[in-house]
């Protein structure tokens, strides 16, 4: 009997920390496959962010690496520098990298650091149980924003994926979602050349997820999906923001 | 017999760096320890290394954490509040086990501080500095040479121990000149680092981290780096003992101190003094048994340092019960002359504790 579906050898079948519904799950699922896909899986190193990331160890079996809140992309740099021929990671929530680690993420993509970077960006706080994230979306709620983000007071949501894009050194920078089938398969696209821009020597690359926090946002499975749609893509627009083609840039 | 070259105490550093197969430095300017990362840009190239001029102190010590995971020596140097925005990733890398070298030409804060040659970080340094429960290895070199040697040593013992290592100097020692040796007094030690992420390539994967949530594995983890720290201590004390078989009184000093104590000991004993020296080259681990050895036999001690009294917290603990023990201090840039200090040693072996 001829196996259609599997899961990925990049992914361990240990049983999930995520909340049910989260989409970390399905972002893990896709950076498995595209590793199984692109046979990087033995030289691959993840960095995770703290927050819910932070134990992405459990569910890839590669090497990794903690790295303290907001400074994968710094121990992506040294870490990349010091070993060029293997594939390394970062793995970001949106605490992590658009707001304490906003020097660390500009620098590196500045440099042009040959590193991949994934984010998720669901607009909370979330490990921590649901506080205002540069992410939040005005007129949001959350523990620390219980009236709604205001602008006069904590200022828009951050677009990362449009302002690393400005940089000279980033190959690839685009955002995804990750609430239907249609856009998951999109993901996996975008997550697979991000990995083959840092393979081919191209630069930095970024990929932000909209994802879901069902838990925080007090809403169902289901419901924080059609919020995606709904409420997140209108505010942070899918698209590529940047692609290098070629290597004049060098 | 060895070539000696004249050489500032942060090149003799930056020389040693090199010497002990460090190929990464990331760093940030600050004021008094240029040199350091001006030298490592214009030399790392030339032995295939990386030097990456960071966008902050920050940015420096988790790219050295991203080096040092990969089982590469690295460093970064920078000065007081410099090295204060490193104090979470120095826990970070002790709480995960990874060698690094962490260099601090001390600047005399609090705050922004000015430049004069200054010991004001010792607590920092040598009592934790960033949280949790972990200890840094201090080396406070006294001389250019011990610049060059100590760096090529701190090295050794980040990745004996795989715990960072931390060189303090006043800037005294960093910005003057000395005839030095730059090669290495014994080949460098390079222990195997079977912990070093490389990508699993058909091993099993490996892991470097400080986050420990299940019951009793923190508290295990924490015993575990304490027992390694009680190792060190047990091991790896290093001082510089002078004049203490007839010395009535022992001063206690690192750094420039040390030297200018020297001098002053050098003049009480002229005029018929007898005063020796105890000299902490590693600050952690601390000489506590030589200190209480001594001060029990000498029952007189002076401590010299260039700051309100750090380092002689730690003499009092270690010194014996009936020990006088009395400090020099000079805070803020302000600089203990060997005048200073010999007025110090006859208010000492006269008057007793102050």
């Amino acid at each position: 009997m001829n196996a259609i579906f599997k899961r990925p050898d990049s992914l361990t079948d240990a049983p999930t920390h995520f909340c049910p519904g989260c989409t970390h799950g399905i972002a893990h699922r896709l950076i498995a496959e595209a590793m199984d896909e692109l046979g990087i899986t033995d030289r691959a190193i993840g960095i995770p962010g703290v927050g819910c990331c932070v134990f992405l160890y459990r569910y890839f079996p590669i090497d990794a690496l903690e790295a303290p809140h907001g400074r994968a992309p710094a121990c992506a740099t040294g870490m990349k520098r010091a070993q060029p021929d293997s594939v390394i990671f970062a793995y970001q929530g949106d605490g992590d990298m658009a707001a304490i680690g906003t020097s660390e993420i500009i620098h590196a993509a500045n440099r042009g650091e040959n590193i991949t970077v994934f984010f998720i960006n669901n607009s909370v706080y979330g490990m921590t149980g649901g506080q205002m994230a540069p992410t939040t979306l005005l007129g949001q709620q959350t523990t620390t924003s219980p009236y709604g983000r205001d602008f006069k007071s904590e200022g828009y949501p951050i677009k990362m994926a449009e302002m690393l894009a400005t940089l000279e050194g980033v190959a690839y920078s685009t955002r995804v979602a990750l609430h239907s089938p249609k856009h998951v398969n999109q993901a996996k696209k975008a997550i697979r050349k991000a990995f083959e821009m840092q393979m081919n020597e191209m630069g930095f690359s970024m990929v932000e997820m909209l994802s879901t926090c069902n838990t925080n946002w007090r809403v169902s499975p289901l419901e924080a999906l059609k919020m995606i749609e709904r409420e997140m893509i209108p505010y942070f627009p899918l698209g590529v923001f940047k692609e290098r083609t070629g290597k004049d840039f060098l | 017999m060895t070539e000696k070259k004249l050489t500032k105490g942060n090149i003799a550093l930056a020389e040693g760096a090199i010497q002990a197969g460090c190929r990464f430095y990331f760093g940030y300017p600050i004021t008094p320890q240029n040199d350091i990362p001006e030298y490592l840009a214009r030399n790392l190239p030339k032995h295939g290394g990386t030097f990456i001029p960071a966008e902050s102190e920050i940015a420096s010590i988790n790219m050295v954490m991203g080096a040092a995971a990969s089982g590469k020596r690295a460093m970064t140097s920078s000065s007081g509040p410099g090295i204060s925005l490193m104090q979470e990733g120095i826990s970070y890398l002790a709480g995960s086990e990874m060698p690094a070298v962490i260099v601090n030409i001390m600047r005399c804060g609090p705050g922004l501080g000015g430049i004069a040659p200054t010991q004001g970080d010792y607590n920092q340094a040598v009592h934790g500095g960033g949280h949790g429960d972990y200890r840094n290895i201090v080396l406070a070199p006294g001389s250019v040479q011990e610049m060059f040697d100590l760096t090529i040593k701190a090295f050794e013992l980040a990745d004996r121990y795989r715990n960072p290592a931390m060189i303090i100097a006043d800037a005294m020692i960093g910005q003057f000149q000395e005839p030095c040796r730059l090669t290495p007094e014994k080949p460098v030690e390079f222990p195997e680092k079977p912990w070093a992420l490389t990508g699993r390539r058909g091993r099993e994967p490996r892991l470097l981290k400080s986050l420990y949530l299940g019951d009793y594995e923190q508290e295990e983890h924490n015993l575990f780096l304490k027992q390694k720290y009680d190792e060190i201590q047990e091991k790896e004390v290093m001082v510089e003992m002078q004049h203490l078989d007839d010395a009535d009184l022992v001063i206690i000093a690192f750094g420039t101190p040390a030297r200018v104590a020297k001098t002053a000991i050098a003049m009480a004993r002229e005029e018929g003094l007898k005063v020796g020296l105890i000299r902490p080259i590693t600050l952690f681990p601390f000489p506590s048994l030589q200190i209480l050895e001594h001060s029990r036999r000498i029952g007189k001690v002076l401590v010299v340092e260039m700051n309100t009294g750090q380092m002689v917290r730690d003499v009092r603990i270690a010194a014996h019960k009936d020990a006088e023990i009395s400090f020099y201090g000079r805070p803020g840039g302000g600089f203990p002359f060997p005048d200073d200090v010999l007025a110090e040693i006859k208010k000492a072996l006269g008057g007793g504790a102050r």
